[in-house]
């Protein structure tokens, strides 16, 4: 209807230029020789080379990627496992409860989560002595818990419009229903869970709010120390980090694009 | 069975029974010592004593602060999400129109900020809206005097715009790309113009959508304390900046979770709201 119309393209233009101005301008002003951020005085690598030589964010870099990875991968599993759940068991008792534990870590304020988590390891740890402290690990159990929930959503969408005689035939042709998940179900869904990993690798290397309730003394991660540094003012090294993180996500999302697209030759959806 | 018995486990000890946890200690009082806040139960002369306190909640009510911010959380992400609504909607409706070719680039470019990490994109902002920042750089080759746009409510409204944005066009475009396209065309042949056509047909039929991406902003925006610390002035009272002074300035544990538990309060319905909304919109 609006297809030969100027509302649209012109809509979808302004708001392009909306997501990707700020992005833009702060990759160019990465290359700013001057410490006055905005005040461009010519091109320069400087700040890139000032990054490595901040030991503080080198092992916050660092604790995050091993957090990040940690906790996608467990995401990973129990995701997938109530993406199965959901999709296949039709019917169970508390499957409301189930689906609603499931999605609601997606909206639920993250401060709430973050102090929901360390209300419940303080308790713990004096209840029962684990986990001692909070560090590393008390991040990967949170990181997981929402993480998962992100997961499970990818998994879903993609194992609702699978077509389920494959697994039919793999069974009456004698395979246990463990064999058929391996060869059958788990290559389909492999470009959902390439995703899904992805997904849950970036949210946690970005998360700030839950990280700092459920962190302990010395297990500062990479937002953490970023937030420190912008709320003091900018900081051109951050600038510089930034272009970093965001070359490696734009690349990270054109593999995965490029592969879900191959995968599935009918209408890409969201 | 064991594929259900794994993720609901882990789901009820580090989800359904936190929020328990948290509603236990918001019926505590602050005190010193380890952990900083008054046990529920205790044994005295061999009986079992359970210790409620209900001070937390009395303050919420009482104490200016704490409403003021319920009140304000709700209005700014009630208005935030209904700016996002408008300016997500034209977009999302054209990447759905788009042909093929086209649809999966836009599709990518939505999705990319999404996975850029939140903290830096509100960190590019404030280098976008600061005193002399681009645009105000960008207005002064006009000979316009730069305009204080940092540490106001508008910047906490850009904020959120820009950084949910995404989430708010997803939903709609995948609402969007399923319509029917021969009820459009039945419209027009019948006389009805774009606009009507729009308004009694697309309208109706994308309202999952909108639901669902309105609940994917509002509900998150209302604990946001990212934007607000940032974008915001110290007059820009939102109630996630609250929870987080109270627990990391004041340490006052049992209050911050009474904040919290008033705060699930006013999310709950929302959050219903959204996962009725989004099984329609998988579903369909």
């Amino acid at each position: 209807m609006f297809r030969r119309g100027w509302f649209l393209p012109i809509a979808a233009t302004l708001g392009f230029s909306f997501l990707y101005a700020p992005i833009v301008s702060l990759v160019i002003f990465s290359f700013n020789e001057n410490s006055l951020v905005t005040v461009w005085s010519g091109f320069s690598f400087k700040w890139y080379g000032e990054i490595f030589r901040d030991p503080q964010m080198l092992n916050a870099a660092w604790l995050s990627l091993q957090i990040a990875a940690l906790s996608a991968s467990i995401a990973l599993v129990l995701g997938t496992l109530a993406a199965v759940a959901l999709v296949r068991f039709r019917r169970f008792r508390g499957r409301t409860l189930f689906s609603g534990m499931v999605s609601a870590p997606l909206v639920m304020p993250d401060v709430i989560t973050g102090l929901a988590l360390l209300l419940l390891f303080v308790a713990m740890e004096s209840f029962i002595g684990w986990p001692r402290g909070r560090g590393m690990l008390t991040i990967v159990i949170a990181h997981s818990t929402f993480c998962m929930a992100y997961v499970c959503v990818v998994v879903q969408s993609r194992l609702s419009d699978f077509d389920r005689s494959l697994e039919e035939a793999a069974m009456d042709l004698g395979a246990s229903p463990v064999r058929t998940f391996f060869d059958i179900t788990l290559p389909i869904i492999a470009p959902a869970l390439v995703s899904g990993w992805l997904l849950g690798f970036t949210l946690s290397l970005d998360d700030l709010v839950i990280a700092s309730f459920v962190s302990g003394p010395g297990s500062s991660t990479l937002p953490m120390v970023i937030f420190s540094k912008v709320r003091l003012g900018v900081s051109p090294d951050v600038n510089a980090l930034a272009t970093i993180i965001i070359g490696i996500v734009a690349t990270g999302v054109l593999i995965a694009t490029v592969i879900q697209l191959r995968s599935k030759p009918k209408k890409a959806r969201a | 069975m064991l594929v259900l018995f794994a993720p609901a486990l882990w789901l009820l000890i580090f989800f359904l029974i936190p929020l328990a946890v948290v509603f236990g200690i918001s019926l505590a009082t602050k005190q010193f010592g380890r952990p900083p806040y008054s046990a529920l139960l205790s044994t005295e002369d061999g009986t079992v004593q359970l210790t409620l306190h209900l001070s937390n909640y009395i303050r919420l009510f009482t104490d200016n602060l704490y409403v003021a911010a319920y009140l304000s959380s709700i209005r700014i992400a009630a208005i935030a999400t209904v700016i996002t609504l408008l300016v997500g909607y034209p977009m999302a409706y054209a990447i759905a129109r788009a042909d093929d070719r086209w649809r999966n680039i836009l599709l990518m470019l939505v999705i990319l900020p999404f996975f850029t990490s939140f903290l830096l994109r509100v960190y590019a902002l404030t280098g976008f809206m600061r005193g002399n920042g681009v645009i105000n750089q960008f207005l002064g080759l006009f000979g316009i005097e730069p305009l204080v746009m940092m540490q106001t409510d508008f910047a906490v409204y850009v904020g959120i715009v820009y950084t949910y944005l995404p989430f708010m066009i997803l939903p709609l475009y995948t609402t969007l790309v399923k319509l029917d396209v021969s009820l459009f065309e039945a419209s027009a042949d019948l006389g009805g113009r774009p606009l009507r056509t729009f308004l009694s047909i697309t309208l109706p039929l994308s309202l999952p959508g909108i639901i669902a991406g309105s609940m994917l902003v509002f509900i998150p925006a209302i604990g946001e304390f990212v934007i607000p610390s940032l974008l915001g002035g110290p007059e820009t009272l939102m109630i996630g900046r609250v929870l987080w002074d109270e627990f990391f300035t004041a340490a006052n544990w049992p209050r911050a979770a009474a904040v919290a538990v008033a705060m699930l309060v006013v999310v709950v319905v929302p959050i219903m709201l959204m996962q009725r909304a989004q099984s329609a919109v998988v579903e369909k």
